[in-house]
């Protein structure tokens, strides 16, 4: 019997939305101990599905049509207090942001407490015993002193934990697990992912996986739904849609994901060299009124060298002090010490006047297309702001913007357009173009990808590569992610902790890596028995 | 724009604003006569009597008095219909005064990490006195006038905007829309007017539609005491003041500037609450 069971389900987008129907027709079940992954992209409509199975479907999303069958339990139109007795006894759902989903003025301990009064009669006692079994089952350490802790208190990979522990604390049939290792880092993931599938393959629980990541699916699933814009458009088993996807957005989306094989570096050995860092280090200091200051020491001894025309990553966890690098290069923020060399010019101690006329040489893409343009700003005026402060006349500075609008594939009509008008890839290609506004000399992509779905990633990502190769740019490229690297980096710095642990050519590091850190890195890639990328 | 003219607080509000703005303006032409003009013989009126009033000339005319008359013999409609002149101004120069001092100083207090601290303590000085104690302090040292009032009543309100500013600013200055200003090279002055203030706006004219209605009254409790406005200006304070000991027999010296007054700070306040609800939609769950 399956445990899960969604026929014909239709759900409705408020009136004025972009389509009618957030979910179209979608039928597929979860079987006793299987993991399903639903895969799509944004607004694919996939935590929709997850909402509507627990019964937290928002208002303003009403169910249009189709039923959902819980085990043999039909709960499309279930009443609140039916829904609320079959959460977590039947059916339990884990998010992608643990430190929100848990309750930070709640010790972790109370909260699973809670779960466990308001659906058994155990004792106090019996309670207590069950909440230490399930926290040693999720591999907690020292399981006292977590239900002691507040979540602010433990990491990120242990808030997680806590949230499976409360999921599976009274071994429902259903987990839905909404991009549950999204916000953690490859080695944290690779331990959650296992983790979920241990467990599930000891208590057969099914499970609904719900991601936007190929690697995720190739390390977990059973079987594979795809999904797009609402519409189930494959599924089947693993292998057969990882291999051979017979739908063409299938195979689109597959042939996006970047390979982990490094491709062929550039050869720049005699080209002149635009960035230099040397013993660079940024430490923060936490002054208090009482008690001891504190230093945090976000990078530490970083000494890197890029020459024209080449790419050098910066790879890392978060926490690893990758941005830290970055923003003192682009000097957001003031190096604590060491020197930083831009085009033979020592830039780490200029003060703001003297740094200015040089901030031109250095522009920097950061993460979020969202909140990187200006809400109130049309993307014209986003693209001139730079030239016209380096006295560049309006007119000229106009026709620059129009020229770059085409270099970076976009209608020169959409300058006088608001950002908010625009996709978050259109947004990411704005956002380049307003860099190269300036002629830089070298161009830091922080993160610059990272938030884009991978077929626009895909796009993005070519289309640095383009304008790296056209204008003979220096890029640095930080990520987070070993595929993305692999694809872009001559070069690749691998931090971790502050400092640079392991340095050189793409290729050596990827294939030979040195260090400790840098394999345990590349072991928790997930999807690492998939060659994507070849296709 | 469409969206919060569809918001019924801001129809009602506004609506009644605007109704007051047109009765201000047009007071003259409303069956009013000079608000300091007075008869002895029309003293201490009822609503809707009829009596004389002598012009400045020493002509005699026959006037309605549709809101009675005070004890001089004055008209109280008239006085109240010109009053709202000077409410309406006062309410709207108190918030302009304290939104731009407040502005640059709390711009300059978030985006300045050297001077926030020392801004910020002044400020926590200044807000440490109560408004009234200031307002009153001020007017006794600078006597009243119409500007005297509105410093006196702007001042108290200038920590709050620097402060709501200076906190949206310490998040705005985080984006990465400001960062990238700063690696394009763009000055800290043009930063902070072109980025920033445009993007703190919408919490602003809420917060300058509670001044509004703080000020009125304030300015009418001023006037009331007796440290507000001279008492040759007609403000809804001063006809309510001269009211006051005649109350228990002629309470509508009292009760129609109360009215006018009540109705002011409700329109204002609604109006503020419809606009926090359509710009802001994130303020409106929290307050």
């Amino acid at each position: 019997m399956n445990v899960l069971d969604i026929r014909d389900l239709s759900i409705a987008l408020p009136a004025g939305a972009e389509r009618a129907l957030a979910v179209s027709r979608v039928s597929f079940s979860v079987g006793k101990g299987e993991i399903l992954c639903l895969v799509g992209e944004s607004g694919s409509g996939k935590s929709v599905i997850a909402q509507s199975v627990m019964g937290l479907l928002p208002r303003s999303l009403p169910l249009a049509a189709g039923t959902l069958w819980l085990q043999d339990e039909d709960i499309t139109r279930a009443p609140e207090a039916r829904l609320r007795k079959l959460r977590t006894t039947r059916m339990s759902m884990i998010f992608q942001e643990p430190m929100t989903a848990l309750n930070p003025v709640m010790r972790c301990g109370d909260q699973l407490d809670e779960v466990l009064r308001f659906h058994t009669q155990d004792s106090p006692g019996d309670r207590r015993k069950r909440i230490l079994n399930i926290l040693k089952e999720v591999s907690l350490p020292d399981p006292e002193r977590m239900m002691a802790s507040y979540p602010h208190q433990l990491s990120g990979g242990q808030r997680q934990r806590i949230m499976i522990a409360m999921a599976l604390v009274l071994d429902p049939a259903l987990l839905i697990a909404d991009e549950p290792t999204t916000a953690l880092d490859v080695t944290t993931q690779s331990q959650i992912l296992k983790l979920i599938s241990e467990l599930q393959g000891r208590h057969g629980t099914g499970v609904l996986f719900i991601t936007h990541d190929f690697g995720v699916v190739a390390e977990i699933a059973h079987r594979v739904a795809v999904l797009r814009l609402g519409e189930l458009v494959e599924l089947g088993p693993r292998e057969e849609v990882l291999r051979r996807p017979r739908h063409e957005y299938t195979k689109m989306l597959i042939s996006s994901v970047p390979g982990l094989v490094p491709r062929k570096k550039t050869d720049a050995a005699g080209a002149p060299m635009v960035l230099e860092t040397r013993k660079l280090s940024k430490t923060y200091v936490d002054r208090r009124w009482i008690g001891p200051r504190r230093d945090v020491r976000a990078a530490e001894d970083v000494s890197l060298e890029l020459r024209r025309g080449q790419t050098l990553g910066i790879v890392g966890e978060s926490g690893s002090g990758k941005s830290t690098v970055a923003r003192c290069i682009v000097r957001l923020i003031d190096p604590s010490s060491g020197e930083v060399r831009v085009g033979g010019d020592e830039i780490a101690t200029l003060g703001a006047r003297a740094l200015r006329p040089l901030r031109r040489k250095v522009q920097i893409v950061f993460q979020d297309p969202y909140r990187s343009l200006n809400p109130r700003r049309t993307v014209g005026e986003a693209l001139v702001e730079g030239p016209l402060n380096y006295g560049v006349p309006r007119a000229e500075a106009l026709e620059r913007a129009r020229k770059l609008m085409a270099l970076v594939r976009m209608d020169a009509q959409a300058l006088d357009r608001y950002p908010h008008q625009f996709s978050g890839g259109q947004r990411q290609r704005i956002c380049i173009a307003r860099a190269l506004a300036m002629e830089p000399e070298l161009l830091i992509a922080d993160e610059a990808v990272s938030a884009l779905d991978v077929s626009v990633q895909a796009q993005v990502l070519e289309l640095l590569e383009e304008i790296r190769a056209r204008l003979n740019l220096a890029m640095l490229f930080i990520t987070h992610d070993l595929r993305v690297a692999a694809q872009v980096c001559d070069r690749v710095a691998v931090m971790s902790k502050g400092r640079v642990v392991e340095y050189g050519d793409t290729e050596d590091v990827f294939l030979r890596p040195q260090h400790e850190y840098t394999r345990a890195l590349f072991e928790a890639a997930p999807g690492r028995g998939f060659a994507f990328g070849s296709t | 724009m469409r969206t919060i003219l569809r918001n019924w607080s801001v129809r009602i509000g506004g609506g009644v604003l605007l109704v007051l703005i047109v009765v201000a303006l047009a007071a003259p032409w409303l069956g009013t006569v000079d608000p300091s003009l007075f008869d002895a013989a029309s003293r201490d009126l009822r609503p809707g009597q009829p009596g004389e009033i002598t012009t400045l000339e020493g002509e005699t005319l026959k006037h309605v008095f549709l809101m009675g008359s005070d004890s001089f013999g004055r008209d109280v409609y008239s006085r109240v219909l010109y009053g709202t002149r000077v409410s309406l101004l006062v309410g709207l120069l108190c918030a302009l005064l304290a939104l731009s001092v407040g502005i640059a100083c709390g711009l300059a207090a978030g985006y300045f990490r050297w001077l926030d601290g020392l801004l910020m303590r002044f400020m926590d000085g200044v807000m440490a006195i109560p408004a009234i104690l200031v307002a009153i302090t001020l007017v006794a040292i600078l006597r009243g006038s119409l500007a005297t009032v509105i410093l006196a009543i702007a001042i108290p309100e200038i920590p709050r905007v620097t402060r709501l500013v200076r906190s949206l600013v310490l998040s705005i200055r985080e984006e990465p829309y400001v960062e990238a200003a700063v690696a394009l090279g763009t000055p800290a002055w043009r930063i902070m007017l072109r980025h920033i203030l445009p993007n703190c706006i919408a919490p602003l004219v809420v917060q300058g539609t509670y001044i509004v209605a703080f000020a009125i009254l304030v300015e009418a409790i001023l006037s009331f005491l007796g440290v507000g406005l001279p008492p040759d200006i007609p403000t809804w304070g001063n006809v309510m003041a001269e009211g006051r000991s005649q109350f228990n027999d002629y309470p509508h010296n009292i009760f129609f500037p109360g009215v006018f007054l009540a109705l002011t700070v409700l329109a204002v306040n609604i109006l503020g609450d419809g606009l926090r609800d359509t710009l802001d939609p994130k303020m409106a769950k929290r307050v």
